[in-house]
């Protein structure tokens, strides 16, 4: 049996239901209005005079080996409570330390978004009564001297336009526990082995320029892509190791003042983060047509329903009584150790697809495609390097490659067919020594058990017939159809596709197409 | 002069968990109030030529190595806790979030 509130002291934590039944904290809080049950043809029309605007949170873990303020190890699942200790446990007589590699990361992705980086960094407690932190309070960067400030990520959009999205933080922080939720216990139980991994957070600035859930979404997956380019996160939103929490707010068209904005969370995928702010800004404005006040809250993402579902009301930020973490002495950087950060950075992946399509060639599509994934980036990069045509490589990357690979359920880069051999596969295509169709059935081969392009051709015996066996076949195919020849030389000349298709088959695909129309057409001019 | 009423110091203690009883929150006003001048007191001194400080001590961080160890035995980490769920393996705290 477990006590939730003594004779003077709620130990409830928040939650609406707690909220509206607690004596001691509902005098502060206001009174929640219920969940509309929406219907499409009520805002038909409606949305278009409204303004959407979307502040937008983002919470990676980041990929270090170790936690955030102790050595238990950064990883994802397991048995709950395994990777604890005193530190992150919020034991009495512990001492935070900062893990260098969680600094160098979010140093190294500010200056990846184009932020200032304060060269004194401090840190703040933040307090909140949630059971998710044991020491009652999570190690975060408060006020003007987080990592990174006054950033920015350009998105591009359908249409092809961009659009700059300015960001006004990015610090770093520590990530909470999990609770286990069990039907019927009537307690939760907590999962510690999240607790003090290091989260980085990355924040837009005020007044938003994400005006819609597209460009929202444009916004994440862009941000998604550069971390995952500065390795800063897996960006596994379906891990929650990147969380995006979206903020919409909506205001008549031609009011300046902005909404009550509420927080989007439990979105797993781009598709949910548009998804759920569209629902929740046609949420916000049935409240607001239906007379109501929108409540400063936090609601939840049914991926399932469709809808989202009222979760907590938010503390305001006095209430989470912030002041310098006394634990932890402010950072200093060199600027040394900042240039050395900036000169690490990978090229970026818009920088990459300008480049690709100026440099190569390619079309933006194809470009835009191949730069998603960094490491496929490189592989293509590499393919051309060893000799590839770029155009050529490109289209077995995004054809064949991205097939097998999708097959397999790898990634391109993981297969057995390396850059260099892709790149030997395309030479052997544009010297003729095979034809495309049977590149395919060779780089089948390759997938497979990992050999040269060449090693395969000449295992299989596959190189392109000789001008001769090719005239070979197409005069005994001549002579096994007089009938056909009969009719083109009477001007049916549509047929002639039927001979081509019989020397074809007998040449098993190693004979060239033009080679075959030339010596078809003179064949049949001599019979 | 900066002051705080009643219904103000009943909110820090709904932050803290803390009910209080009216004889504790009439006491506990006015101590906040002594406070809260002897803060006025402090800023009138002129401190506007020096820097603002966010810690005691004049140093800065060294920061750790990224190495991964051991962490506790799951069972030497529960026993901190004053209920566990030994079938789930973890600590038990009142329900959050319910339905």
């Amino acid at each position: 049996m477990i006590t939730v509130a003594t004779a003077n002291r709620c130990a409830r934590t928040f939650s609406y239901k707690d909220v509206k039944t607690c004596p001691i904290v509902a005098p502060f809080t206001p009174p929640c209005p219920p969940v509309l049950k929406l219907s499409a043809p009520v805002y038909n029309g409606r949305m278009m005079n409204y303004r959407v605007s979307v502040g937008m949170e983002c919470h990676a873990e980041l990929l270090t080996a170790s936690k955030m303020f102790c050595s238990c190890a950064n990883a994802f699942g397991g048995e709950p409570n395994t990777r604890t200790c005193p530190v992150c446990l919020g034991l009495p007589g512990t001492l935070p330390v900062f893990n260098a590699v969680a600094v160098e990361l979010v140093v190294k992705t500010a200056l990846a978004l184009h932020c200032d980086i304060s060269m004194r960094t401090i840190f703040h407690r933040k307090n909140y009564f949630y059971p998710d932190l044991p020491k009652g309070y999570q190690v975060s960067q408060y006020g003007d001297t987080p990592i990174g400030t006054n950033g920015y990520v350009d998105i591009e959009k359908a249409d092809g336009t961009t659009k700059r999205i300015r960001i006004t933080r990015v610090h770093l922080e520590e990530d909470t526990g999990k609770s286990i939720h069990s039907d019927g216990l009537g307690y939760s139980v907590m999962d510690y082995n999240r607790a003090g991994v290091p989260l980085m957070e990355i924040v837009t600035d005020f007044p938003p320029d994400v005006e819609s859930a597209e460009e929202a979404r444009l916004y994440a997956e862009t941000l998604r892509g550069i971390l995952l380019y500065v390795g800063a996160s897996d960006g596994r939103m379906e891990q929650g190791s990147l969380r995006v929490e979206p903020n919409p707010s909506v205001r008549k068209e031609g009011t300046e003042a902005f909404g009550v904005k509420t927080e989007l969370k439990n979105l797993n995928s781009f598709r949910a983060v548009q998804l759920g702010i569209e629902y929740e800004a046609k949420r916000q404005i049935a409240q607001i047509e239906a007379g109501e006040t929108v409540l400063q809250a936090t609601y939840g993402w049914d991926a399932e329903k469709g809808v989202t579902v009222l979760q907590r009301v938010k503390e305001t930020e006095q209430e989470y009584r912030y002041f310098p973490e006394p634990d932890l002495i402010p950072i200093e950087f060199a600027p040394e150790y900042i240039e050395t950060m900036r000169a690490s950075l990978p090229e970026l992946a818009l920088d990459k697809k300008n480049r690709f399509v100026s440099e190569y060639a390619l079309p933006v599509a194809d470009a835009a495609t191949l730069v998603s994934d960094k490491a496929t980036a490189d592989f293509y990069e590499r393919a051309v390097s060893a000799g590839g045509d770029p155009k050529a490589v490109a289209n077995w990357i995004l054809g064949e490659l991205t097939r097998l690979a999708s097959g397999a359920k790898i990634a391109i880069a993981g297969g057995k067919v390396s850059p260099e051999t892709l790149a030997e596969l395309t030479r052997t295509v544009a010297d003729g020594t095979i034809t495309t169709t049977i590149a395919k059935r060779v780089l089948e081969e390759m997938w497979t058990t990992g050999e040269t392009a060449t090693a395969v051709i000449d295992r299989l015996g596959l190189r392109v017939a000789g001008a001769d066996a090719v005239a070979e076949m197409v005069a005994a195919v001549v002579a096994a159809h007089p009938d056909i020849v009969a009719k083109i030389k009477g001007g049916n000349e549509k047929v002639i596709a039927f001979l081509k298709g019989q020397v074809m088959k007998e040449a098993k695909g190693q004979a060239r197409p033009d080679d075959i129309d030339r010596l078809l057409k003179d064949a049949i001019d001599k019979a | 002069m900066t002051t705080v009423a009643p219904e103000d110091v009943r909110a820090v203690g709904a932050l803290a968990r803390i009910a209080l009883t009216d004889t504790e929150l009439d006491r506990l006003t006015h101590q906040m109030n002594d406070l809260l001048a002897q803060f006025d007191r402090l800023g009138e001194l002129d401190t506007g030529n020096i820097p603002a400080m966010s810690h005691a001590v004049p140093v800065v961080a060294r920061l750790r190595e990224d190495v991964a160890r051991p962490s506790l035995p799951r069972d030497v980490a529960l026993s901190g806790g004053s209920q566990t769920d030994p079938w789930l393996g973890g600590f038990i705290v009142p329900q959050v979030l319910a339905e």
